[in-house]
């Protein structure tokens, strides 16, 4: 192939581009829940999405890029012409970083997967033909981005009512989260490893079967639950602390679960988000060197990934830790038991999501994760009206990352041939 | 790039904390009526206006309060409970303020003596009414641990509980109001019959205090039931 160099560099150039930009404005969304309940200190919060994010790209962000890199579009097509593919992915992941940016800086609530999807899809309805289109694929990727604000909404209210039902609401709420509190501490760990195991860890090549997965997973859930109850049992009823709130030491053992959560949460949204960036650069890569052996394809996502999940991290020391700041600032009276409740839901459906190859957007996730608990009288007040702008926002961003996508190709194209 | 989290946006300002900042002001503000009275009733007019003065102020910070928590709610605001009965309830804490204020400057205002003879039971109406508002107070201060608790189990006993007990002071006052009218029917003959009319109506807004109270417990019984 021509150019097949500028292709690569190019390629890890917007690809490293459009990590860094989730990693400047995304990470802090995603992580909004776990900052603005103030169980977690900035620097602590930045150091567990450095950490999470990473390992949740490299780890289970296997799935989702492969669909971005060739699920969307029916490679078949264009098998004769694979750099209108090349041309075609280049000109999608520079429109999504560039939208991605502009819209962040105006403070628009916009979603990365919608953005690359819509300018994947434009560019391959403009550039190759409507039939290139893996129709039945986009119509269970639209489904998912409907569905999984839902999902994450039941399994938030149904968290929140099992909070309020074993801990809040009775007579001993401080003794009560003690001895319920590690128990979701092993949720979390259990359902993210679970999944992770089953799914996300097959481009390393590690074959475990499902029983393995299963008490490999368990392990890991009730290490993490005898950890948290470790340090919850450090946690001395401060009458002081309950005279004005009497909750005030209850949502002290809540703080603990909610560093797990927020782990959680770094690790899904790592594992889904960073294959907006990583896909079409797995693509290019995998169309330039197609020549190559079938068998590179593990190690190439290998190096990809890290890619991403570094791209992500300096995004977020450069620029995210300062959108985290203003969140930790931000007055809300949304305390652990609300934030853990909601982002542990929207951390479960979002590792599902990525297990399953599904690129959902994070943030509506956890918006809609955000309701359920609301919807269980959890949260004393929720601004619906900026709810709504949210979830219309996608309709505007998938034309816009769609034509901005067409405008990059045929430019692209012009300067090439 | 903008340095904020539209994530963040959803959570709107809690009105729960400033409604308990207004009924603590409310508290403050009708409990003066009980020096008030003591000054009216021993003729010092002087320490009455000053303590008038005092009511006003507290009147008119409490009005601030609620001007702040009605500008943030918004329509398009979601909350456990009714956004219409918070307002509600609002309205009649502010009420109880209201009524304070206009007791002490239609007393001051025309320098009202109370008959010696009925002066103590006045005294001791009065702070059975105060009662009342403080014991409102108390229970509105459990609005943070409600929303906490989400409106549900032993949090909400509680409440209710307090509420029950806000209904017998209500009672209370009730029957010393009945006493104090019997009173002073039985003295009116003797005395200047504007000074008596303007007496009963005294009664009747001291009375209304307690009355306020028991409406913003009902009120507060109607976001817990839903």
């Amino acid at each position: 192939m021509e150019f097949a160099t500028t292709y690569l560099v190019l390629a890890c150039v917007f690809g490293l581009f459009m990590a860094w930009g989730i990693g400047a404005n995304d990470v802090a969304n995603a992580m909004a829940t776990s900052v603005g309940s103030r169980a977690l200190t900035i620097r602590q919060a930045v150091l567990i999405a450095a950490v999470f994010e990473f390992l949740g790209a490299f780890l289970a962000g296997g799935e989702v890029t492969a669909t971005i890199r060739k699920g969307i579009i029916d490679v078949a097509v264009v098998s004769d012409k694979p750099e209108l593919l090349v041309i075609g992915m280049l000109a999608s992941l520079l429109a999504a970083a560039l939208w991605l940016l502009a819209a962040s800086s105006r403070g628009w609530p916009v979603s990365t997967t919608h953005t690359i999807v819509g300018a994947i899809v434009g560019f391959a309805i403009a550039g190759i033909g409507f039939g290139a289109v893996e129709w039945g694929r986009i119509g269970a990727i639209v489904s998912s981005w409907v569905v999984s604000p839902l999902l994450a909404g039941t399994i938030g209210f149904v968290l929140f009512v099992s909070v309020q039902r074993l801990i809040l609401g009775t007579a001993e709420p401080f003794r009560n989260a003690k001895r319920y509190v590690p128990f979701y501490i092993f949720l979390v760990g259990f359902f993210v490893s679970l999944v992770t195991l089953l799914k996300g860890l097959k481009h390393f090549g590690l074959g475990f079967t499902t029983l393995q997965s299963y008490l490999l997973a368990l392990g890991i859930g009730v290490t993490l639950a005898l950890v948290g109850k470790i340090y919850i049992s450090r946690i001395h009823l401060d009458p002081a602390l309950d005279e004005q709130f009497h909750f005030a030491n209850v949502e002290r053992v809540f703080g603990v679960l909610m560093i797990f959560t927020a782990c959680a949460m770094a690790f899904a949204h790592g594992s889904n988000d960073v294959a907006n960036a990583v896909g079409p650069v797995a693509a290019v890569i995998s169309l330039v060197t197609s020549g190559g052996a079938v068998g590179r394809e593990a190690a190439l996502s290998f190096w990809i990934l890290l890619l991403g999940g570094g791209g992500i991290v300096i995004g977020l020391l450069m620029y995210g830790t300062r959108v985290m700041t203003t969140v930790g600032s931000n007055i809300t009276e949304l305390t652990p038991s609300r934030g853990f409740a909601a982002t542990l839901a929207a951390a479960a459906t979002v590792v599902l999501a990525s297990g399953t190859g599904l690129p959902i957007s994070t943030t509506h996730t956890l918006v809609g994760a955000v309701l359920g608990v609301g919807m269980a009288r959890g949260i004393s007040a929720l601004n619906l009206s900026v709810v709504s702008n949210i979830f219309m926002s996608w309709v505007i961003t998938l034309p816009a990352g769609a034509i901005l996508a067409i405008v990059f190709f045929y430019l692209f194209k012009a300067f090439i041939t | 790039m903008a340095a904020r989290s539209y994530v963040m946006k959803i959570f709107g300002r809690a009105p729960v904390r400033r409604i308990q900042q207004h009924m603590d002001k409310v508290v403050l503000c009708v409990a003066e009526l009980e020096p008030f009275l003591k000054a009216a009733v021993e003729g010092d007019w002087d320490r009455a206006r000053e303590i008038q003065g005092s009511i006003g102020t507290l009147e008119n910070e409490a009005d601030e309060i609620k001007r702040d928590i009605r500008l943030h709610l918004p329509k398009g605001v979601f909350m456990p409970v009714s956004r219409v009965d918070l307002l509600e309830m609002l309205r009649l804490q502010d009420m109880v303020a209201n009524k304070a204020k206009d007791i002490a400057g239609l007393m001051l205002g025309r320098e009202m003596d109370v008959p010696a003879s009925i002066s103590n039971d006045m005294i001791e109406y009065a702070r059975r009414a105060i009662e009342a508002a403080r014991q409102a107070c108390t229970a509105i201060n459990e609005l943070d641990e409600l929303f906490e608790s989400g409106f549900r189990g032993a949090e909400v006993e509680l409440v209710g509980s307090m509420i029950k007990r806000l209904d017998e002071i209500e009672k209370q006052n009730d029957q010393q109001q009945i006493k104090l009218r019997a009173n002073l029917f039985e003295i009116e003959d003797d005395l200047n019959p504007v000074k008596v009319v303007f007496l009963y109506r005294i009664i009747d807004w001291v009375g209304d205090i307690a009355d306020l109270a028991q409406r913003v417990g009902s009120r507060l019984e109607y976001l817990l039931a839903r």
